[in-house]
Parts: structure tokens; sequence; C-alpha cells
């Protein structure tokens, strides 16, 4: 069986990362798996675990008074869900909820938080990481706020 | 033999509503004879009395009876291709512009990535490597709409899906509670999709913007820019090179493209307003 | 020397004019350049009394002078005008095909190109080069231009040397002029001062040598061969433009971000007047016509510019080029740059239209100069 530094050198998210931050990184870290249904991050509670998932799907979603929650985006296997964790106030922007059952690395933000402000190095590294995720996300909410297939624009 | 300029009879042997506004054609030739093509060309479609536009060829091109048009009704002409019926006549010139490239393909992992309208002009080239599937490694379709109601050839993409030869993976922008299928810019999908990026040729179609990031994406995977294939669209007029419109620096869309090398194409296609 | 082998005749104006004649009886409409309503243009030639005779052109950006002198016979004075040889090969308007509508369905019938043999007389050594480039954008590709084909196979081109330059040609740099070196069936150089009027002929084809043989001229002496051949420099050293073609396309593909182009759009009003003139511009679109009753449709194709919004006007969005400066860039990159990598030449030739019907006098040569210069700094 596959040992947890392991499982987490090759997810997408931890690519490249030196073995000494894996090693930090999985001293933080534990399996866990979700149903469907179940949410992973809830809109406004404390971020305090943020999750890289192995496998299933899970949904980014607003939830709408009247008319229930609104998926934003998908995740799946490879993508990491609740980036909040790294960034103050570390409360969850938006609720993440597993569309299928969800098996993922669940880390304990507070637990990594206090690594990271102990080892900038660390730190800053985990910024890189969290911030790319950010980023591509903000990049595919730009698309699809300038609805592409609409017809004003080819 | 026909001049190019001069458009050649078909008729409507059925049409198919394939979205609110995307809809297919089937054509046989007036004159009985066969169509000839390549996946990744397009023809002249010329309605009696609107006018004439370029669009693409959504059908296989091992079977030559019939010549399949897929569009989307944008405009006047493809407003009034919309309303036509089946025993309707339309006046086509063509096949013109370049293929895909799917010989030299063969023995890569294959990419593909359609947009909203993008699917139509990969779709030949998806009958050709499911035909020769041996030929080549492993194949994936990346297929993104606005919402689950604008997803064209829904149920050929179930049933594409549905072989254990070929991943396809169907996204939309957004989705009411109903949709139990990915939420997402296609571009999101090209992270998740498995391949071996060093032996891999993507062929990439749909709005401009889109496959400016879904180029980036694929660069980022580790995806060579030679390798990828970008179709591009302007004013064609005459499809032959000679009316002016359609030229991109050095190129004319009409007849060096519409599919582009993107290593190739890459200086001209990231200028602006050229 | 000796007069035949030389292989120049030396015409009189008399037999110049029987050259015209013996044009017109072999069944050549002719066509050259004339003067109608003030106006220097090529058009139909019954006899060589209906050339623009003692005309004389000054040209300067954005000017145009016409004038005639008492003085001068010389009937090839004027160096061009606003017309070139494309309104014959390339016509503004050319109904393609004409369609029929019936209750089931439409038939189509191909518009026949059946154009007289034609005779172009006095083509400018740049104009032959345009034709040329012309040739290349129009027959040399995969597809051929049926009715610029058609044409173009029934011509007959006379050449005309230039003895002037106009203040804006640059054919010397452009390596078009002043004198024809190919491309012709009959080249001659008229000579006109002092009292001395005669042309010294050359014929290239078959065609041209049994023309030249129907009027009954000597061979020219080598007096006249080098007084013709003096004139030519003459015109050549008179040239005041000119234009760097050997680095000019390299200089374009590294410069479509400079301020010049924003410079000069600030005077450029997107007339097309550059492109209308411009020997070698083929752009062109489509037009359907329905009659009323809808039973009849046809096409044409006119003559278009790439200096309109309309003209990289894209679906579902708008305009590719909608700065002027843009367009301005698109028609002089893709003169002096693209066009190599498209057609194997530059698609300028030297002419100078562009500067003299330009109404801000906007200048291809300055521009390209100035492009250079805006990179030096």
């Amino acid at each position: 069986m596959k040992t947890l530094e392991q499982i987490l050198a090759e997810h997408r998210f931890f690519r490249d990362m030196p073995p000494e931050y894996l090693r930090l990184a999985a001293g933080c870290a534990a399996n866990k798996r979700f149903e469907a249904g179940q949410l992973l991050c809830r809109e406004g509670s404390d971020a305090d675990y943020f999750y890289v998932i192995s496998r299933g799907s899970a949904a980014i979603e607003i939830f709408a008074p009247g008319r229930g929650p609104i998926t934003i985006q998908s995740l799946g296997e490879g993508d990491m869900a609740g980036y909040s964790w790294l960034i103050p106030p570390y409360k969850y922007r938006l609720d993440v909820r597993a569309v299928e059952p969800v098996l993922a690395v669940a880390f304990d933000g507070k637990c990594l938080r206090e690594k990271c402000e102990a080892n900038p190095a660390l730190g800053y590294d985990f910024l890189k990481r969290v911030t790319q995720v950010v980023i591509a996300r903000l990049g595919a909410t730009r698309l699809q706020l300038l609805d592409i297939y609409g017809k004003n624009l080819f | 033999m026909q001049d190019p300029m001069t458009p050649r009879r078909f008729r409507i042997a059925r049409t198919l509503r394939e979205t609110k506004d995307i809809f297919t054609w089937e054509l046989r030739a007036e004159d009985g004879g066969e169509f000839a093509f390549s996946p990744g060309q397009y023809n002249m479609v010329y309605i009696y009395g609107i006018g004439e536009v370029p669009v693409s060829i959504s059908g296989d091109a091992a079977d030559r009876r019939k010549l399949l048009h897929t569009t989307r009704a944008v405009g006047a002409v493809t407003e009034a291709m919309r309303a036509l019926k089946k025993g309707d006549m339309a006046g086509v010139r063509g096949p013109f512009g370049s293929v895909w490239p799917l010989d030299k393909l063969e023995g890569k992992d294959i990419v593909l990535v359609a947009g909203g309208v993008g699917l139509p002009p990969l779709r030949p080239a998806v009958y050709h490597i499911l035909r020769n599937r041996a030929k080549y490694g492993r194949c994936t379709l990346l297929c993104g709409a606005r919402t689950p109601q604008d997803i064209a050839f829904a149920q050929e993409l179930e049933r594409w899906r549905g072989r254990l030869d070929f991943d396809v993976h169907v996204t939309v922008d957004s989705a009411g509670p109903d949709w139990r299928g990915n939420v997402g810019v296609v571009t999101t999908l090209v992270s998740r999709a498995v391949f071996t990026p060093e032996k891999t040729a993507a062929l990439v179609c749909g709005p401009e913007i889109m496959m400016r990031f879904a180029a980036a994406e694929l660069a980022n995977r580790g995806v060579r820019e030679d390798s990828m294939y970008i179709t591009l669209e302007r004013n064609m007029k005459c499809g032959i090179g000679l009316c002016g419109h359609c030229q991109l620096g050095p190129v004319f869309i009409c007849k060096d493209g519409p599919v582009f090398n993107y290593g190739m194409i890459k200086q001209w296609f990231l200028k602006r307003e050229i | 020397m000796n007069g035949e082998s030389s292989g120049y005749s030396a015409l009189t104006p008399a037999q110049f004019g029987a050259l015209v004649a013996a044009l017109r009886q072999a069944g050549y409409a002719v066509a050259g350049p004339r003067v109608a309503d003030g106006e220097f243009v090529f058009g139909d030639v019954s006899s060589s009394a209906g050339l623009a005779a003692g005309y004389a052109d000054e040209q300067k950006p954005g000017r145009y002078l016409l004038s005639k002198s008492a003085k001068s016979a010389a009937l090839f004075g004027v160096v061009n005008g606003q017309h070139s040889w494309k309104k014959y090969l390339f016509s503004q308007q050319e109904t393609l095909w004409r369609a029929r509508g019936s209750s089931g369905g439409f038939s189509v019938e191909q518009e026949p190109c059946r154009p007289a043999k034609s005779a172009f007389l006095g083509v400018r050594p740049c104009d032959i080069a345009a034709i040329r480039v012309q040739d290349a954008v129009f027959t040399g590709g995969a597809c051929a231009d049926t009715y610029y084909k058609t044409r173009r196979e029934n011509a007959l081109i006379i050449a005309a040397n230039c003895t002037r330059a106009s203040g804006n040609c640059f054919c010397d740099s452009m390596g078009s002029g002043p004198r024809a070196r190919a491309g012709f069936d009959l080249a001659f150089t008229e000579v006109a001062e002092n009292g001395a009027h005669y042309f010294v002929f050359e014929a290239a084809t078959a065609a041209g040598k049994q023309l030249l043989s129907k009027c009954g001229a000597p061979a020219a002496s080598a007096a006249q061969t080098r007084k013709a051949d003096a004139l030519i420099e003459s015109a050549r050293a008179a040239m005041t433009k000119k234009l760097d073609a050997k680095n000019i396309k390299a200089l374009l593909y590294r410069n479509y971000e400079n301020p010049r182009w924003e410079q000069t759009a600030k005077r450029c009003l997107a007339c097309a007047n550059c492109t209308m003139v411009c020997p070698t511009c083929f752009c062109s679109t489509m037009e359907d016509q329905t009659s009323l009753d809808g039973a009849q449709a046809s096409r044409a194709r006119r003559a278009d510019s790439c200096f309109t919004l309309d003209f990289s006007w894209i679906h579902g969005g708008g305009s590719v080029r909608p700065a002027a400066s843009s367009r301005y860039r698109q028609w002089m990159t893709h003169k002096l740059a693209t066009w190599h990598d498209q057609f194997g030449t530059s698609g300028c030739v030297g002419c100078g239209r562009c500067i003299t019907w330009c109404p801000v006098g906007i200048d291809i040569t300055e521009e390209a100069a100035a492009i250079a210069e805006a990179e030096a700094d």
C-alpha cells in the first residue's frame, strides 16, 4: 500500500514538491471519504481543512434561496478544494459538495498554517500552489462570464 | 469541370434539430454524383435569393453519397438555412481548405477540444479516428457547451462515451440542478484528461478566445505547440484565396486554413487587429 | 551597327498609326491612353489620332495636374493616371453566374466569359509588372480565376518605355522600370524632341513580330536606339522617390507594433482611393442580387477594399480591424511584405498612384522610411 507521502507526490497539486515539504504536509493529512451529497466545505464556516481529490467528483456551489445550490464548477480527480485555508480570514467562501463518493486527502489547515508560519519557504511553496489554483479558477470564471459561445462573440 | 465560383445544386434529404439554434442538414447532390472531402474542410453554402456562407462539413468522409452540414443560426443566411426543409434546394461550392492531418498523427495520443459549435468540424475527424482506432494511441474528446441544452450531437456523444477506447468528457458553462454532468469551461477539462503529453496531438476548434486558452492549457500540460492544430474563421467570400477577405498576415484562411498548425500560426493568431 | 541585327525598328508617327490600324484590322479592340473630360484615362483607341497627344502630367503627393502643350507632339507624354490596366483584366464588377428560381428549387448557369481580343497600347513597365503580379494572384495558385485568365489570354501587350518620371515614380527601386524587360509582345520608346518624332520598337513574341512587319518600318539606326536608351536613363535619373525593396519585408514583419501606424492613421481617411488606383490590389467581394419577383438571382464579384470596415467583418462580432491604423497597416504590410509569402513577389511596382491619388498625400515610400527610422530610435 502507498504511503500518504507517495499518494501526495503523485497528485497534481503537489507536483515537484520537495520531499521534506511533502513530509511536513503529510504530517497534517489524513485520508477521508465523502458520500454523495455531503459537503466538503460550507460557505462561511471556518476553513479548517482543504482537500486534494484522489477519486470521485465534487461541485463548487453557491446556495440560492428558492433555487437551491447552483454549480459554478465541477471538481474531480487531481483537483483541490478549500483554498481558503491559507488566506485570511480562513473562512470558506463557497460550498463544495460531493456529487459522487469522493476519496480525498484532507489537510488540517490550522496545523499546516502553523508549519508555514514557522517555515516561510514552505509557506511560500504552498502559497504559489494555492495561487495557481485560484488563478485558474479566476480565469475559468472570466471565460464563463464572457459567455464565449453566446452570439455576441466568436 | 465545375468552376469553383459556381455552386453545385444539392437537395436536403433530412434536417435534424441539434439544439435550439444548431441544426444539421443531410444533402444529396442533385446531379446524383458523389461528394468527396477530407475532415476539416468546409463548403460555401448558398441559399437562393439570400446569400452564401462558409459552413464546416460535419459528416463522415467515408460516405460520399451524403453531405452533412451542421451550423448555428446566427445571421441572415444561417437563419434562412434553418427555415429550409426536406426537399428544399441549396447551392454548394467546395470542398475548400486544409484538413486535420490525421495520417500524420498516427501513433499519437489524440486530444480533441471542441467548444460550442466547434464540434461539427471535428466530427469527421472523430469518425476517421474511430474507424482507424488501432492506428492511434489514447483518444480523448473534450467538449464544452454553454448549457446542457446547447450540446450538439448529444446522443452521439453518449454513444462515443460508451466506448472503452474513447474518453469523452462533456462540460457546460452553466447548468440547472437537474444536470448531473460537469460544470466549468472546456479548458478546465484539459488538466484532467489522461494522455502522454510528449506524444500527444491536439485538435482544437471553437471560439478564438477558447482556442487561445485551450492551447495555453495544453502547453501547460506539456503538449508541443507544433503538435496542436486549430481552425480559424474569417469572412471567407470566395473560398479559393482570390478575394482577399480572410487574410491573417501571410495566410489566407480560406485556402491555407481553416486548419492550422498552432506552432506555425501562433505568431499571427496572437497579433491583434491583423 | 547593322540596324537589322539590333532587332529594333523605328516607326514614324504615320507608321505608328498604321500599326494601330493593323491591330484593329487583325480584330483587336485597342485600348490606350486618352484624355476624356479633362482626365487622363485608358479607353478605346480607334486610331492614333485618339491618343493623348501633347499632354503631360505633373504628380506630387495628393496632387495631379494634366497639361497640354502645343509644342509637344508626344503621344505618350503622360506617365500614368488613375486608371490601370486592371480595369480590363480584373473588372470592377463581373457577373459570375445567374440563377433562376422555381417551385422545385433553382437552376444555376455560369456567366460565359468571351472577351474580345484586345491590345493594350502604351503599357508602362511598372504596369506590366503589375499585370504579372496579378497573373500570379489570379492564375498562379491551385484555383485560377476564370474571368481574369480568359481576358489575360486574349490580351496583347504593347509596352511604352518611360522617358519621363512623375514626381511619385519609384519603379527603379522596385525593379520594374523605367524599361520593360519582359511580359510584352511589343515594346517601344517614343522619341519626340527637337522636331524629331519616332518610335523605337522591339518585338518579343511571334504575334508582335507579325504586327510590326505590317507597318513597313525600317530598322532603327544606332543613333536612334542610343537616343531612346538615353531618354530611358534620364527618366531613371529623374526619379526622386526611393524604397528599400530588399529590406522592406523583414522591416514590416518586425514592426507590426510601431507608433508610426497610429500617426499615419490620424491623416488616413480610410477612403480606399489607394486600393482603387493600385494596379495590383485585387480584393473583391461577392454581391448577390435577386429580382423583385424572386424569379432570378445573380452573383457578381465587385472590387472591394481592405480600408472599409465591412471588409474584415466577422459574423457575431464586428470588424477585425476596427482602427484605421490597423487597416493602413494591413494594406501597406500586405503590399510590401506578406505579398512575398503569398505570391513570391512584391505587391508594389512603384507606379506612385497611391501617393498621387491619396487625398491627404500619404506617401508609401515616406511611410516605409519613417517606420525604419522609428524602429532605429
